[in-house]
């Protein structure tokens, strides 16, 4: 068991230098100069020369590298072009409005695509196993983008039940603001009991996580279906129906414990790279969360946030996926105890 | 005391739809079992022993499985009749069952403890607290060192013949009727085989339970059952009383399989003077299925499928000869 | 050297033989049946584009302004942009680019995963170790993240879109020609070819690729969904396709700013992305199910 944590650390490190050499190459082939992109348009030439001195360009290119990683180690990942603010800062300040709509999302993945999965493995080749495939790669295949505007016709302009955008209604906010405690509105709003933000946290919540919940849902569904259908092949499956156990217990217990690590580590991955996701869903319902973020400084060529924060999400992705592994390791009784 | 059917099958036909075509595993099978007696149904492998016996309990996974037609006649019910929820109070209350593979028959993300427990609340009424009290008691009598431990552990923590233990531990507990032990010990290491055989013989008879006893092995069936029933490619061939079996087996198939009676504890070396191999299940033979390896074939077990026919009081057989 | 040519030629005849099977088994599935439907028409009005979209200059991106956002209607099926070309047309002419995008990237991909995985299976050892490592690396990365951040450096435009889709998307080629090569290595055909005395070379080139080209054609046409998704994202963040030339993500982008009212923009655009991605994938799933249940969803990253 330690082994195998130890040796997934090792590689971990291995992937997280891989990631930087990545990232700094792409830094070093921006096309503009970082030097002139610094001082802004017309910069005179010495000037240019000093930044130059002062940024390390001079240097040798494993200097700079070396640089580079000790930055990245202190946590300085530079500062914004436009705002000249720490990168570290922007990402923080933007990461707990992106993670209320990741944690929602998952959870909404996980409620719905497990289930569907399980009926549909235990409804093999039937009519309702064909819907929910259908169902399943549909979500899959959906342009979040795309989806995410449907939504806002269907439900702000046609139906008119829920707010175009935002994390929460401007006027309900003045008159009754969230204390920051967590970060998490809704948690906030629930905590300090002031229900009317709750409600409208709530509903400025619902169609930009399912929008990100699609893809995520899909996936789960076909992952336990497929995983399911091997469980319910198996002997000890068989055991159980001879001995009267319920289906319904058969199929969400004793088979479904046994499928839920595949499930499960779709689920991880799906977590992380959400992160991708909220680019489009984000830009689309207005979420202050680390996906305007990005979109925004894509759009104004601001090449360290984008570098900073591809380095967080690589960073994010690779320990979601090591932690949904150990964990899984440790939950698996054959692992934990031999 | 009067011979009480407790259990019969009648023309039982559970074929399976695959790819290669209609594979026929069980072919039109009956046999029926006497209170308290050891019934042995013996064949090759391959010959339907197994999808009969899960037959009985309505669990061939369907599809590809599908019981065509016939009756399973249980305590005056036909339970190919039974609603769903009814069978499954007739599951492992009634009647209960050991599989082949102990390895794969034990759920391993459970302890042995909560697989047992759980059982016996299901079908006794029993209290978490009484349902472990009981699991308890009936792993030591299947002789568990330790049973308290044990019930804390997960399958795969146990040697075969531990998990073997726990499955019969599982079925006596239920007070069944009926036990159907489908070659309950193929699976172990031979030093275990006879221990595990004698344990569930001998529990058997302490709790008073009529057994179907599935094996290929006539070693087993000579020391343990009453009646036998041999199975050749999904039909009955020859059925009759232990000792006229012996002295008198009148299928070639059954004399075949006497002479290579592996004796136990001795790696198998099965029927190995009948040459050929049991015929592809999907094809469809107009005469006796044994016929391409009979050594005694005549033309007309080419052409013609023999009947059953009783040639002794109890004693049945399906050949011209 | 006849008969170790034989063998080869065998070899390919029971995989066609096998595919064909594999075909009607496939096509079993009404969902795959509908989806190969669908990519039939995709391909077919690819290649006939200019003939069938009736404003073909407003499908390249000529604008009209005298019928500036005009609903869907007799004229025009689908309505009109802002710059008052034809939204079916632009659509028509868009699959073209789209699927050429997507061809150019597999492309891509195939030239740099096919060799490596050549490489490492043939070679094995060090360079295989290296080269996997490699893969393994690259694919712990989100990898249209990984798309964004170079197309960001290099600058936006469709060639980089493509590479950039490309470098997290070769690892995938590798790791399957890789285990090909490896099972084939050991086969007879190959090992007479050897006791003959071909060279290295020309065993991987004659005798190995061209059994596992196969299988990696196949992967190729299931991963068209994802490369045409990947393309249409980053065309919709204007990292893709640019301006005046059609693309659907660049379309639904451009939609954005007035689909409140002129909602025919973005959400046609947006329908041709779904459908064609959808499609692409119901077909690989029902391959992967007919070619074996067990073989799980691949991993498909956003
Ligand atoms: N799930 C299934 N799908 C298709 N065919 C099956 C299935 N289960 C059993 N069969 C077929 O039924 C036939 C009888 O199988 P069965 O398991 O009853 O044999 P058996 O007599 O128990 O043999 P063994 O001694 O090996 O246990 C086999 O030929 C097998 O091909
Ligand atoms: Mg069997």
């Amino acid at each position: 068991m330690l082994r195998y944590i130890i040796k997934r650390l090792i590689w971990l490190a291995f992937v997280l230098l891989g990631l930087c050499a990545i990232t700094f190459t792409l830094s070093r082939i921006i096309p503009s100069d970082p030097a002139a992109s610094y001082l802004g348009p017309r910069p005179r030439p010495e000037q240019v020369e000093k930044v130059r001195v002062q940024l390390g360009l001079d240097k040798p290119l494993y200097v700079q590298f070396a640089y580079y990683m000790r930055n990245l180690v202190h946590g300085d990942l530079g500062e914004s072009l436009r705002t000249h603010r720490p990168v570290l800062q922007g990402i923080w300040e933007h990461l707990p409005a992106s993670l209320d709509l990741m944690i929602t999302a998952i959870f909404i993945a996980l409620s719905v695509g497990i289930p569907l999965g399980v009926l549909s493995a235990k409804k093999e080749n039937t009519t309702l196993d064909h819907l929910t495939r259908l169902f399943s790669v549909a979500n899959v295949s959906v342009p979040s983008f795309w989806l995410a505007m449907i939504f806002q016709i269907v439900f702000f302009r046609w139906l008119g039940i829920f707010p175009i955008g935002g994390r929460i209604d401007t006027v309900v906010n003045l008159v009754s603001p969230i204390k920051q405690i967590t970060g998490f509105y809704a948690l906030d709003a629930l905590i300090t009991g002031n229900w009317a933000a709750l409600k409208s946290t709530l509903s400025h919540l619902i169609l930009p996580s399912i929008t990100l919940a699609a893809y995520s849902t899909g996936l789960i569904a076909r992952m336990t279906r497929s995983t399911m259908l091997e469980v319910l092949r198996e002997d000890y499956i068989t055991t159980a129906r001879a001995y009267g156990i319920s289906e319904r217990e058969i199929l969400f217990v004793q088979a479904l414990r046994n499928a839920l690590g595949p499930t499960l580590t779709t689920a991880g991955l799906c977590f992380a790279f959400m992160l991708t996701g909220t680019f489009f869903v984000e830009l689309i319902f207005f979420w202050p969360g680390l996906g305007t973020y990005t979109v925004n400084a894509i759009f104004l060529n601001d090449y360290p946030v984008i570098m900073g924060i591809t380095i967080i999400m690589a960073v994010f992705y690779v320990v979601v996926n090591l932690a949904v592994d150990i964990l899984l390791a440790v939950a698996n009784p054959r692992i934990r105890l031999g | 005391m009067a011979a009480v059917t407790v259990l019969s099958i009648r023309d039982l036909k559970t074929y399976f739809y695959t790819q290669e075509g209609v594979s026929r595993a069980v072919d039109g099978v009956s046999y029926h079992v006497i209170r308290g007696e050891t019934l042995g149904v013996v064949g090759e492998s391959g010959c339907g022993k197994s999808v009969t016996a899960l037959s009985i309990l309505r669990l061939i996974p369907s599809p590809p499985g599908k019981i065509v037609s016939g009756e399973i006649i249980f305590e005056g019910h036909n339970l190919m009749d039974l609603p769903l929820d009814k069978m499954r109070e007739i599951r492992g209350n009634k009647i209960s069952m050991i599989f082949q593979e102990p390895l794969t028959s034990l759920n391993p993300v459970f302890t042995i403890g909560s697989q047992l427990s759980k059982v016996f609340i299901l079908h006794q009424n029993l209290t978490k607290k009484e349902a472990k009290k009981k699991a308890i008691e009936m792993l030591s009598a299947c002789e568990m060192p330790s049973p308290e431990r044990i019930m804390k552990e997960y399958p795969y923590q146990l040697s075969g013949g531990m998990r073997q233990r726990a499955m019969i531990a599982m079925a006596l507990g239920c007070n069944s009727k009926v036990l159907i032990a489908d070659e309950p010990t193929t699976a172990l290491d031979v030093t275990i085989q006879a221990q595990i055989l004698d344990l569930t013989l001998q529990l058997r008879k302490e709790f008073g339970m009529t057994m179907i006893l599935i094996t290929h092995n006539l070693g087993i069936v000579a020391k343990a059952a009453d009646r036998v029933v041999v199975m050749y490619a999904g039909e009955k061939v020859e059925e009759a009383d232990v000792f006229s079996l012996f002295e008198k087996p009148r299928h070639p198939y059954t004399i075949a399989l006497m002479k290579s009676i592996p004796i136990l504890g001795r790696s198998e070396k099965f029927l190995k003077e009948v040459k050929g191999v049991v015929p592809a299940p999907y094809l469809e033979i107009s005469g006796c299925k044994f016929a391409d390896r009979c050594p005694e074939a005549m033309r007309r077990c080419h052409r013609e499928k023999p009947q059953l026919r009783e040639v002794e009081k109890g004693h049945l057989v399906a050949c011209f000869r | 050297m006849v008969m170790e040519i034989q063998k080869t030629k065998h070899n390919w005849l029971n995989k066609g033989r096998e595919y064909w099977r594999g075909m009607n088994l496939i096509l079993k599935n009404p969902l795959t049946t509908f989806g190969l439907g669908i990519i039939i028409i995709l391909v077919a009005t690819a290649l006939l584009a200019p003939h069938l979209a009736p404003y073909p200059e407003q499908g390249r991106g000529m604008s009209n302004l005298k019928e500036r956002l005009v609903p869907p209607g007799f004229r025009h099926p689908f309505g009109t942009d802002n710059l008052g070309r034809d939204i079916l047309s632009r659509i028509i002419i868009g699959a073209r680019t789209s699927l050429k995008a997507a061809i150019a990237v597999v492309l891509i991909v195939i030239a740099i995963g096919v060799p490596l995985g050549l490489i490492a299976g043939y070679f094995g050892g060090k360079v295989d170790e290296i080269i996997m490592r490699f893969a393994d690396m690259i694919l712990a990365f989100p990898s249209l993240l990984l798309a964004i951040a170079i197309v960001a450096s290099l600058g936006p435009n469709l060639l980089n879109a493509l590479i950039a889709i490309s470098i997290p998307w070769w690892p995938w080629y590798t790791r399957l020609v890789r285990s090909q090569v490896i099972s084939l290595k050991e086969m007879q055909f190959v090992e007479s070819a050897r006791a003959i005395g071909a060279s290295r070379l020309r065993i991987m080139f004659r005798h190995i690729l061209p059994n596992c080209l196969s299988p990696v054609i196949v992967q190729a046409t299931l991963d068209m969904g994802y490369i045409i998704l990947s393309l249409a994202s980053l065309g919709f963040l204007g990292l893709g396709t640019q301006p005046p030339a059609a693309d659907w993500g660049v379309m639904v982008s451009d939609g954005r700013e007035f689909f409140l009212k002129q909602w025919w923009i973005s959400t046609f655009s947006g329908v041709a992305i779904f459908l064609t991605v959808l499609a692409f994938n119901l077909l690989g799933d029902g391959v992967r199910e007919a070619l074996d249940p067990k073989i799980r969803w691949r991993f498909q990253r956003k």
